[in-house]
């Protein structure tokens, strides 16, 4: 059909358009709300050639219905039934659907992400059986009638038995064939990650916001890089504890904040799940980094420096800031374990636009 | 055509001859009308084609096809039937639709070929525009071919970013072009005309003062001339096509895409009547002329509620149309009309006014023939109308940002109508000067109205002129009430006040 020169012309052009402005999509935060199981639905503007048109101070219209004045209504409520082709657009959202996988893929493009090197973990080999192939002899229940046939004829057709008047086709027992399995042995790196959020009184929705979308990119990312992703949530104020995912997003905020809580948490986690030998492990804590006193933070820094850096591929902390300013802990790492430590990654996320930066810097390292 | 396995049915070709003969009884005249049976997929493509089966490349079109198909498919809305003006008149029925719909949309597409026909805004559109859009399908190809696609891609999105600055009153002014009218240029004045005389009379018939006189005023007018274009020009694109620094295939893109937008301009101009002139026309035949079977009423019943619909806080313009049509009827059927009628104050005396001269369907005709949405709105939505069909104007709450029935008042309601189809809900901008500050630079003025431009569509809009004008580009405009002028000047974008 004609239509599919300029529908693909369109989606290059949308998939260069996403790229441009992906910054933008991952702060309104669209996305994850509309995540279904494989593809995602990005409400993406359409694109709207510019022209001459009327702003926004036109907000008055003419409407049919019930209601008195002062009642409200919703002007863009209701769809038409029917339209005429060549109707203007409303002011729809075009949906792309994406899988994950392109996502990542984008995503990984504009941020220009190394590929992460699985670092020597004793891998895990799992083993696939696929049928793929076809042999001469094999048990019944695995005949293959439509080859079987073809055989048959070609042979036919070869010796001359066939006769198109009289199209009858008899397999003997050369002609028959069978599905063959074949084992594919393929390494499987797995990987967890550790989400922590900070839910004390100091974190409020906008933070979380943050924390959410951050970790949406994270996930995406990271399942592109591992299949079977495992992923453990702790939220702590003073105290921590495990929880779903839902409950990670939503949790109200109260109390105080002991971040060594969360750290021992996690610990046991990971000694109790994850042995590190098989696991490649991901810890991201985000917090406002308002620790209730100096004397956790020391505790906090001998659990990173003994057990959870050694433990895991990576620790990032990324610290966000609350409406009381920025905590005291980002320093406090930053002079434990100097600026450019390996094995710890350190980023400050002020707003939704600093995501973009806060994510390069995270997976920036490739481990 | 297209679909050349599209053949109809021979039941559906009974019901098409004899549709289009009840409609032509009744006096509807129309052109020949090819009917074709498509299924979804083939009628979203002409969809997005914009009811033409071949249409020059452009990604918008994909754009368009892809909203179409997904709305169809997550069952949002439903295109049943596509018509489109052109002689003789193409339709498409959707081979999905049950036989009480097919009826339904036979009905309603011989409605729109009478309106297409006989409406007189439809009078200077190009009948063979099916011929027309395929001739400009091979000459961008063709374009394409010789200078490459992002190339013409390009300037097809310049081009189509600028395509609403046109008037759509031009076709029905004696448009003498531009050029034409400032033919005159410094140098060579017009004579002074004289009357004729005896030469020794002349000094008399002609005296020297009077005669100086004019001379002196057609300096100074010719002195005014010299301003391109000589008065405001509303057909912005017209104005670019004769006086942009443009290579030729450039020239004939923008020509092209003029030449289009003139031709959809009346369906947009005439959407309320011309849709509900359909609807009406549909129903009238489906309930009495050319009665459906017993067994088809309740299905058409349900389609008909669809298609008129009444969406809280929308103006479906099927609705508002037909209503509006058969409120006009009614009141031609009962004399309500001449000075007697509307000086009547007594409300209950207009109710029962019956002179019973049944003049509805005349007056209808007549509508269908001379009016376009604004005059037929203007002329005919009247107090009770508005009551009747309850109509209302909404409004942004400043406090809570929501949307508020503001006010039921007749006149608040039929200016808000009338203002938002108005150059069809877009601002008016006009070319005021092509050799501004003496240096070609191209100064366009908005006629603002209350409401503001959108600033960073126009800076983008601005951006395209450039691109096509080659030299600087200012725009008059009015910003939070202050007199402003938006610059640009092919690198940088400045706004001054005025």
């Amino acid at each position: 059909m004609k239509m599919e020169t300029d529908l693909s012309r369109f989606h290059k052009i949308v998939r260069g358009k996403i790229k441009q402005s992906l910054r933008k999509f991952i702060a309104s935060g669209d996305l994850v709300g509309r995540q279904g199981k494989k593809t995602i639905h990005i409400p993406l503007p359409r694109i709207d050639l510019p022209r001459f048109a009327f702003g926004d101070n036109q907000k008055n219209g003419v409407g049919q219905g019930p209601g008195s004045p002062g009642d409200a209504m919703d002007p863009n409520q209701g769809q038409s039934g029917q339209g005429e082709a060549g109707d203007q657009a409303g002011s729809h959202s075009l949906e792309v659907e994406l899988t994950l996988e392109e996502l990542a893929t984008l995503l990984s493009e504009e941020l220009a992400l190394p590929n992460i090197e699985n670092k020597g973990k004793k891998n895990v080999e799992n083993v696939e059986i696929r049928y793929k192939g076809l042999v001469k002899r094999g048990p019944e229940a695995l005949h293959h009638f439509r080859k079987t046939y073809r055989e048959a004829l070609k042979r036919m057709i070869a010796s001359q038995e066939y006769d198109s008047d009289d199209p009858i086709i008899v397999p003997i027992k050369e002609d028959k064939r069978y599905r063959s399995f074949k084992e594919i042995h393929h390494p499987s790196a797995n990987a967890v990650i550790i989400y922590m959020m900070d839910v004390s009184g100091s974190m409020g929705d906008e933070q979380k916001e943050i924390v959410r979308l951050t970790s949406f990119w994270l996930d995406t990312w990271l399942s592109n890089q591992y299949k079977g992703l495992e992923k453990r949530y702790i939220i702590h104020d003073a105290a921590a504890k495990e929880v779903t995912a839902e409950v990670f997003y939503r949790t109200k905020e109260s109390g105080g904040t002991l971040i060594s809580s969360a750290y021992r948490l996690a610990l046991e986690i990971m000694e109790e799940a994850y042995p590190s030998s098989e696991w490649n492990i991901y810890l991201f804590h985000f917090s406002d980094g308002d620790n209730w006193s100096g004397n956790d933070t020391i505790e906090c820094m001998r659990l990173l420096e003994e057990k959870m850096i050694p433990l895991s591929n990576l620790f990032c902390y990324g610290q966000v800031e609350s409406r009381y300013g920025s905590g005291q802990f980002l320093r406090d790492l930053k002079k434990q374990f100097g600026e450019d430590n390996e094995r710890i990654t350190l980023t400050q996320i002020r707003d939704r636009n600093a995501i973009m930066d806060a994510l390069k810097v995270f997976l920036g390292k490739g481990k | 055509m297209m679909f050349e396995e599209n053949v109809l049915p021979r039941e559906l070709q009974e019901i098409i001859g004899r549709l289009g003969e009840k409609s032509r009884e009744v006096g509807l005249d129309f052109f020949p009308t090819l009917f074709e049976l498509v299924d979804y997929q083939q009628l979203n493509e002409i969809a997005a084609y914009g009811g033409f089966p071949t249409r020059y490349p452009h990604w918008r079109w994909g754009m368009e096809y892809e909203r179409i198909s997904k709305s169809y498919t997550y069952g949002l809305s439903i295109i049943y039937e596509m018509v489109i003006n052109n002689n003789p008149c193409y339709a498409y029925l959707l081979r999905a639709n049950s036989l009480s719909a097919q009826k339904t949309v036979i009905a309603h597409v011989f409605a729109h070929c009478d309106f297409f026909k006989n409406n007189y805004w439809f009078s200077h559109t190009n009948r063979k525009m099916l011929d027309k859009m395929a001739n400009h399908a091979s000459m961008v190809q063709q374009f394409i071919n010789q200078v490459g696609y992002e190339e013409v891609e390009n300037f097809i999105d310049v081009c189509l970013s600028l395509e609403n600055l046109i008037d759509i009153q031009s076709p029905f002014k004696y448009a003498p072009s531009v050029k034409e009218e400032s033919k005159l240029e410094g140098g060579r004045l017009r004579p002074v005309s004289k009357l004729q005389s005896k030469p020794y009379m002349d000094q008399y018939v002609n005296p020297k003062a009077y005669l100086l006189e004019q001379e002196e005023k057609i300096r100074k007018e010719s002195l005014q001339q010299k301003n391109i274009p000589e008065h405001p020009e509303q057909d912005v694109l017209q104005f670019l096509l004769e006086y942009a620094p443009l290579p030729l295939w450039k020239k004939k893109i923008l020509a092209m895409v003029r030449d289009e937008a003139y031709y959809f301009a009346p369906q947009g101009q005439t959407k309320i009547l011309n849709e509900g002139w359909a609807s009406y026309w549909h129903s009238k035949m489906m309930t009495e002329i050319c009665p459906l079977e017993p067994s088809e009423i309740i299905d058409y019943c349900d389609h008909n509620a669809g298609v008129i619909a009444n969406h809280p806080g929308q103006l479906n313009p099927y609705r508002l149309g037909v209503e509006l049509l058969r409120h006009v009827e009614n009141r031609w059927n009962r004399g309500q009309f001449g000075i007697d009628y509307l000086n009547c104050q007594d409300r209950r005396v207009r109710q029962e006014w019956d002179t019973q001269v049944g003049l509805g369907r005349k007056k209808l005709f007549e509508v269908r023939q001379f009016h376009n949405d604004i005059t037929f709105i203007d002329e005919f939505l009247d107090e009770d109308f508005c009551h009747e069909s309850k109509m209302f104007l909404y409004d942004q709450d400043p406090r809570t940002g929501k949307y508020v029935v503001a006010s039921r008042e007749f006149s608040a309601v039929k200016k808000q109508l009338l203002t938002q189809l108005t150059n069809f809900g877009q601002p008016v901008i006009r070319v005021v000067d092509g050799n501004f500050h003496n240096r070609k630079e191209l100064l366009l003025q908005h006629a603002h109205e209350g409401v503001d431009l959108q600033q960073d569509f126009a800076m983008e809009c601005l951006k395209n002129l450039h691109q096509i004008w080659t030299r600087p580009i200012h725009l008059d405009t009015i910003l939070d009430k202050v007199p402003k002028r938006i610059i640009f000047d092919g690198e940088t974008q400045t706004v001054e006040k005025l």
